[in-house]
């Protein structure tokens, strides 16, 4: 019977959870890469099998490892995703960690996409082994102004994350970066385009600037290829007609608001996801509303939000969930799962009525990937 | 030449924290290592040819900042990586 793995990238090394279809029993191996900064792990879901791990050790360069046999055993990147060398006399970047992978469509098995920071974005063709600099993006004339420069970072550093290859079309890519805004390209990242009309940004002086903004979470679903965003300025839909985003966020209850940093998508019905709202007052807490964590889900595809709180602390929970950490896996119903900053992960397997904490104590979390696993 | 290397890097030398190594530079001295212990440059040097922050290497016990530095067959290398946050 095919196995049911969450993987949990935490600060401090990843950690497997494990579980069969029934999602009654759990068990969880690691820590892989103990001490270890891992922003993101995900499991092919073409092969099952080739696991990519995103790895920052302390101050040491950032690198890519990979497994064929469910992290039994490691195999380092020969070439992980690194900036070209800048002619003499020019500003070169670095990467500082890869925050974001990505496999390619379906039907081009073994590429696969990273984001870093800064903002770059790598391909790989060979599963993982060896990462190329996407030049049309990389060396990009209007790149630098696109991604703005430190003092526009957030503080653990600007991010190229969200890559999501468009279900109907392996070709056509889109990308979010904080800060930086949405980005598509239709051509396979040869060239590409700024997609935030319609977006707020409430800390630019322009209320239409083409780029700049700061999307916190895209999703393109897997079946229907409708595209969303959780963005620092609110929840939206992108109305792929006009290219225009429509706030969706506004449906949700006042006293809550829109702000968040995660979104996830039903595997099968493209008008149902789930956010995890923050306090986005004042001087932004980014913790839950009054301390009583609380998932939001849509089954309207925003036009209605209910809250989804049963099982959760009913008071006094003040722990983030970061943008790469809410996620749902693709059974019957659906299992909602997210992990804290508080290095928690809790799950729902009625898609939100009901949660359940499923590991305490772990490091903080920064991202979540579910998998089936033969 | 003698290498020593820090802890942090001793997987990719099986555990290793002493290896000979031959090189006129540091940055002939890195190729080789890379060459031997595939990754460990990397995790060194940066894309565009920099020592990365918060590591050092010294040239007999002094801090050298160029990778085009001068090195002869009995000097010894040392490479320290700072570990900083909680």
């Amino acid at each position: 019977m095919p196995r049911l793995l969450v993987l949990a990238g935490t600060r401090k090394g990843l950690f497997v959870l494990e579980a069969d279809r029934r999602r009654a029993k759990w068990r969880m191996e690691g820590p892989h890469f103990l001490g270890q900064a891992v922003h993101h792990a995900v499991l092919d879901p073409r092969d099952r099998r080739t696991l990519l791990a995103a790895v920052k050790a302390g101050h040491l360069g950032p690198t890519v490892f990979r497994s064929q046999d469910f992290g039994r055993t490691w195999e380092e990147s020969a070439r992980p995703p690194a900036f070209p060398k800048a002619a003499e006399g020019e500003r070169g970047d670095t990467v500082d960690h890869v925050f974001w992978l990505t496999p390619a469509h379906a039907s081009e098995p073994g590429r696969w996409y990273a984001g870093t920071s800064p903002q770059g974005l790598f391909v790989s063709g060979d599963a993982g082994r060896h990462w190329e600099s996407v030049a049309g993006f990389n060396r990009h004339p209007d790149r630098r102004k696109w991604i703005g420069d430190t003092q526009d970072a957030p503080p653990d550093g600007a991010t190229l994350h969200s890559i999501n290859v468009d279900p109907n079309n392996p070709r056509h890519l889109y990308i979010g970066m904080s800060t930086g805004g949405v980005f598509e390209s239709r051509d396979g990242g040869e060239s590409w385009s700024p997609l935030n009309k319609g977006v707020a940004a409430d800390f630019l002086p322009d209320p239409d600037a083409p780029y700049g903004h700061d999307p916190h979470c895209l999703r393109v679903h897997p079946l229907s290829g409708d595209v969303f965003q959780q963005n620092h300025c609110g929840i939206y839909r992108l109305d792929r007609v006009r290219s225009r985003w429509e706030r969706i966020g506004r449906a949700m209850p006042i006293e809550i608001g829109d702000i968040g940093f995660p979104l996830a998508l039903h595997p099968r019905d493209p008008k149902t996801m789930w956010v995890f709202p923050m306090d986005g007052g004042t001087v932004w807490p980014r913790t839950p509303i009054g301390g009583k964590p609380a998932v939001f889900r849509t089954r309207d595809a925003g036009a209605s939000w209910e809250r989804q709180d049963r099982g959760l602390p009913p008071a006094q929970g003040w722990f983030t969930v970061k943008r790469q950490a809410l996620v749902a896996d693709a059974l019957k119903p659906a299992g909602v799962y997210f992990g804290t900053t508080g290095g928690e992960v809790w799950a729902s397997f009625d898609e939100g009525a009901r949660w359940h904490c499923l590991v305490l104590h772990l490091p903080q979390i920064h991202s979540l990937e579910t998998a089936l696993a033969d | 030449m003698k290498v020593l290397l820090p802890t942090v890097l001793a997987h990719y030398t099986r555990g290793v924290r002493e290896v000979d190594a031959r090189g006129a530079t540091l940055a002939e001295v890195f190729a080789e290592l890379d060459r031997r212990f595939p990754g460990l440059r990397f995790r060194v040097i940066d894309e565009q040819g920099a020592v990365r922050p918060h590591i050092k290497v010294f040239v007999n016990r002094v801090q050298e900042r160029s990778l085009d530095a001068a090195l002869a067959p009995a000097d010894e290398v040392l490479v320290v990586a700072a570990l900083s946050g909680g």
